[in-house]
C-alpha cells in the first residue's frame, strides 16, 4: 500500500551489520514499502548503542528512535538481549528526566529473515508518533 | 579528517535512478565539507569505472572514498578492493546503500526517496571524513566444510570439496542418500537411472577419506560465523527405544542443499481427489517407471487417453506460487513421450499454457510432436476444467490455438504437472538465518553476480533449496556453491575487521563497569603514571561494542564507530 503522501515521522533506527540489516535490504528487495523518513545507522551490534547517541537524535528533532535489536541472535553473545534492555531502560530514564515520551523510544528483535516484521513494526511507530506528535 | 573524498552516486542501470534523481543527489552533496569530486555513474561496480575510480585517487590526491549503491553485502568489498589499488587503505572506503534502503524501499515515493538518499550520502560523508587507516585482524579458519543434504546436489558438492583435500561432513536427515533422483527411473537424455547416477556418486564418496556420511541426521543448532561455525547434530534413534546421539563439529564453511518439495495440489484442484485418476506427475513419473507389460494400468482400469493439464501449483495469478518451475515442461513430455514408447494405444493430450522446454529439452518437445502428441492452450484467466460425464472424466478447453475453440477430451488418466515448491520443513533455515526471497526459497545475495552466496557469511546455497532447477543445472549449482564455500577457507586464514575497542586514557577512572560487560574478557587493567586505567587487548576484542555504553565517564568508543562519528551522522540525517 503506497503512504507517500502521508505525514511520515522522522524515525533513527540502529540496525546492526550482520543480524538486522539484511532484514531491512530484504524489506526493500521485497519492495515493501515504510516511510521514506526511516534512516538506518549501523552498528555491529544492539548492545553498543550510547544512551547519548538516541538523546542526540530527539535533540536533533527525530519523533522517535527504534532499535532492531540482534536478539537471541547476537553473533557477539547471548548477553546481548539483557545488555541492549539495559541500554533502553537507561535511555527511557534519561528521557523521562527531561520530558521525552518514552515511547518515542522502541526496541524490537529484528532477525536477518524479520523483514516483514520490521515493517511491520516501523508502519506501526510511526503511526503512534504522527498520533502523538503531529495529531 | 577528511579533507578530500570522493563520491560516487549509482544508477545501478536504472534500479537506483528510476526512483532516486542521482543527479540532484550529487549536486546536494558536491559542496559539502570535505569532498573534492561528486560524480553519477551508470554501473559503480562495472570494471571501466572501477579504473576510473582508481585513476580519480591518484589524478585528485583523494583520502576518502564513498560509493552510494546497493547493499553493502554486495560490493563493499569490491570497492574496497578499488580503494586498495588507488594506494588508500581500504578502511577509509564508506558504503551506503541508496538501493535496498532508499529506491526500491520507496519505489512508490520518488520524491522521498531522492531526499532520503541525500540525506544517506551527507551521513557517509560526516562518517567519511573520521574513517582513519585500519587493518585487519587475522585467524585461523576451520578446514571442514559441512553440506547439508545429499540429494545429487549434496552429494556433487561434497565430491567436489573432497577433490580440494577438504574435510567434508555430508549431513542427510534421511536414512539414504540421493533425494528425488535416487527415486527417478528414466532420466532425460541419458541412459543412466536416476538409482544408477545417485548410487555412482555416493559409491565414489564412500570411498573418499576425507568424506564424512551421516545419514538419519539433522542440524539442530549452529553457532559462530565464518571460518568457526559449530553445527550440533542428532542422529535420530533407529528402533524405539534407542539413544538419541548428538554430536558437536567446527566447520569452516557450510552448503545448504536440501531440495524441495512437490507441490501437493488442493483438495478439488482440477479433480483432485475428488476423481480417482487424477494423478500428480510424480506419481505418473513412477506409474510409468514401475509398470510393466503393454496395457498402461491405473488401478485396474486400461490407460489409453491421457491428459496433462500443465503449470498446477506453478504460474499462479491468484495463488502464492507466481513464479514457473521450469523442470515440469521438460519431465511431463519426457514422461509422455517414454509411456509411448513403453505401452501401446497410449495418446497423449497437453493442456498447457506455453511450453517452456529450453534448451537442447527442445528434442523433446519435437519427439513429442512426430509422435502426435496433441497440445491445446490457455490463458491463465481460462484454466482447463476437469469434470465427469456419464461415468467418464474429462477435460474441456477453450484453445486460443485454434481461435477460442471449445474442445474436450475423454481422459483414462488426468496428470496434473506439478511444480516444485519449498521445503515445508524449513527448520534448517531458521537455524542458520537464512533469508528467503518472494517465491520462500531460500534467497542469494545477486542472482547474477553473487548466485550461490548468502547474507550469511561462509554460508552458500546449492541445488532447488534456491529455487525450481533440473538436475544439469542444480549440479551447475552444487560445484558454484562448494568453490565459493572452499574459497572462503582455503588460504587456512581469515580475516576479521580491526574494529576494537579504544579507551581514552586522559577520562577513564577504572571503575570496571567495561571489565563487567565484555563477554570476551578482552579489558586488563593498567597503570600509567601512577594512575590505573582499563586497556584494550586488541587480540581479544571482537568489536561488539557492549563495553561502550556502560561507561560512566563516557571513555570508550568502538574503532568506526565513536560517538563523534555516529553523532556528526545523526546530525547528517536530520
Amino acid at each position: 500500500m503506497a503512504i507517500a503522501n502521508k505525514k511520515t515521522a522522522k524515525i533513527l533506527v540502529f540496525s546492526t551489520e550482520k543480524i538486522s540489516d539484511p532484514a531491512i535490504d530484504m524489506a526493500g528487495l521485497l519492495k515493501l514499502h515504510y516511510p521514506p523518513t526511516v534512516y538506518t545507522i549501523t552498528i555491529p551490534c544492539s548492545s553498543g548503542i550510547k544512551p547519548s547517541w538516541i538523546l542526540h537524535a530527539y535533540e536533533k528533532e527525530f519523533d522517535g528512535v527504534f532499535i532492531a535489536a540482534d536478539g537471541s541472535d547476537c553473533v557477539f553473545g547471548e548477553t546481548c538481549t539483557e545488555k541492549t534492555g539495559n541500554v533502553v531502560s537507561v535511555t527511557h530514564n534519561k528521557m523521562k528526566e527531561t520530558d521525552i515520551d518514552p515511547a518515542r523510544l522502541r526496541m524490537a528483535a529484528i532477525c536477518s529473515v524479520c523483514s516483514e516484521s520490521f515493517v511491520k513494526q516501523i508502519r506501526s511507530f510511526n503511526d503512534y508518533l504522527i498520533k502523538t506528535l503531529h495529531a | 579528517m577528511k579533507e578530500r573524498i570522493g563520491v560516487y552516486i549509482c544508477h545501478c542501470g536504472g534500479n537506483i535512478s528510476d526512483y532516486v534523481d542521482v543527479e540532484k543527489v550529487r549536486l546536494a552533496v558536491e559542496n559539502d565539507e570535505g569532498v573534492a569530486l561528486a560524480r553519477t555513474t551508470v554501473f559503480a561496480c562495472s570494471d571501466s569505472n572501477q579504473n576510473d575510480m582508481v585513476d580519480d585517487i591518484k589524478k585528485y590526491n583523494l583520502d576518502g572514498v564513498i560509493v552510494a549503491s546497493c547493499s553493502p553485502k554486495l560490493h563493499l568489498v569490491t570497492f574496497r578492493n578499488v580503494t586498495e589499488r588507488g594506494d588508500l587503505n581500504k578502511y577509509t572506503y564508506v558504503h551506503t546503500n541508496i538501493r535496498e534502503q532508499a529506491s526500491w524501499a520507496h519505489s512508490d515515493d520518488k520524491t522521498g526517496a531522492t531526499e532520503k538518499a541525500i540525506r544517506l550520502v551527507k551521513a557517509a560523508i560526516a562518517k567519511s571524513r573520521y574513517a582513519e587507516p585500519l587493518y585487519p585482524n587475522q585467524f585461523e579458519a576451520e578446514k571442514t566444510i559441512a553440506v547439508i543434504g545429499a540429494g545429487i546436489s549434496g552429494m556433487k558438492a561434497a565430491a567436489s570439496l573432497s577433490d580440494k583435500n577438504t574435510n567434508v561432513i555430508l549431513i542427510e536427515k534421511e536414512n539414504k542418500v540421493g533425494g528425488h533422483v535416487a527415486t527417478w527411473d528414466s532420466l532425460i537424455m541419458s541412459d543412466e537411472k536416476g538409482s544408477e547416477l545417485t548410487n555412482r556418486i555416493y559409491t565414489d564418496l564412500q570411498k573418499r577419506k576425507n568424506v564424512t556420511i551421516l545419514t538419519n541426521s539433522e542440524v539442530i543448532s549452529s553457532k559462530g560465523s565464518i571460518g568457526d561455525f559449530t553445527l550440533k547434530i542428532r542422529k535420530k534413534a533407529q528402533q524405539i527405544g534407542d539413544p538419541i546421539e548428538t554430536a558437536e563439529f567446527k566447520v569452516g564453511s557450510v552448503v545448504v542443499a536440501t531440495g524441495f518439495d512437490s507441490y501437493t495440489p488442493k483438495e478439488g484442484e482440477f479433480g483432485f481427489s475428488s476423481y480417482q485418476n487424477v494423478i500428480t506427475l510424480p506419481d505418473f513419473k513412477h506409474l510409468i517407471d514401475s509398470s510393466s507389460g503393454k496395457q498402461l494400468e491405473y488401478q485396474g482400469k486400461k490407460i489409453n487417453n491421457i491428459a496433462y493439464i500443465y503449470c498446477v501449483g506453478s504460474r499462479q495469478s491468484d495463488g502464492e506460487n507466481t513464479y514457473c518451475s521450469r523442470y515440469c515442461c521438460t519431465a511431463v513430455i519426457h514422461a509422455a513421450n517414454q509411456a509411448k514408447k513403453k505401452f501401446k494405444n497410449i495418446y497423449n493430450f497437453h493442456f498447457n499454457r506455453g511450453i517452456r522446454t529450453y534448451g537442447k529439452q527442445e528434442l523433446l518437445y519435437a519427439e513429442s510432436l512426430q509422435q502426435g502428441d496433441i497440445y491445446l492452450q490457455s490463458f491463465e484467466d481460462a484454466p482447463p476444467q476437469v469434470y465427469a460425464e456419464n461415468g467418464k472424466t474429462k477435460v474441456k478447453i477453450k484453445d486460443i490455438l485454434t481461435k477460442d475453440k471449445e474442445l474436450e477430451v475423454e481422459a483414462d488418466l488426468i496428470v496434473l504437472v506439478t511444480g516444485m515448491v519449498p521445503r515445508s520443513d524449513s527448520s534448517i533455515g531458521t537455524i542458520l538465518k537464512l533469508p528467503k526471497g518472494r517465491d520462500k526459497f531460500f534467497n542469494e545475495i545477486h542472482m547474477k553476480l553473487r548466485p550461490v552466496e548468502t547474507v550469511i557469511d561462509g554460508i552458500t546455497i546449492a541445488g532447488t533449496c534456491q529455487g525450481p532447477k533440473n538436475i544439469m543445472e542444480s549440479v551447475n549449482s552444487a560445484l558454484s556453491a562448494a568453490a565459493k564455500s572452499y574459497s572462503y577457507i582455503s588460504k587456512g586464514i581469515l580475516e576479521t575487521e580491526p574494529i576494537v575497542a579504544n579507551v581514552d586514557t586522559d577520562l577513564c577512572t577504572w571503575c570496571e563497569k567495561c571489565v563487567e560487560a565484555c563477554p570476551f574478557d578482552a579489558i586488563i587493567q593498567k597503570e600509567i603514571n601512577g594512575k590505573l586505567i582499563a586497556e584494550i587487548n586488541n587480540s581479544v576484542c571482537k568489536g561488539c561494542g557492549m563495553c561502550t555504553p556502560v561507561c560512566p565517564p563516557d571513555a570508550i568508543n568502538l574503532i568506526n564507530y565513536s560517538s563523534e562519528e555516529i553523532m556528526s551522522m545523526i546530525d547528517a540525517l536530520a
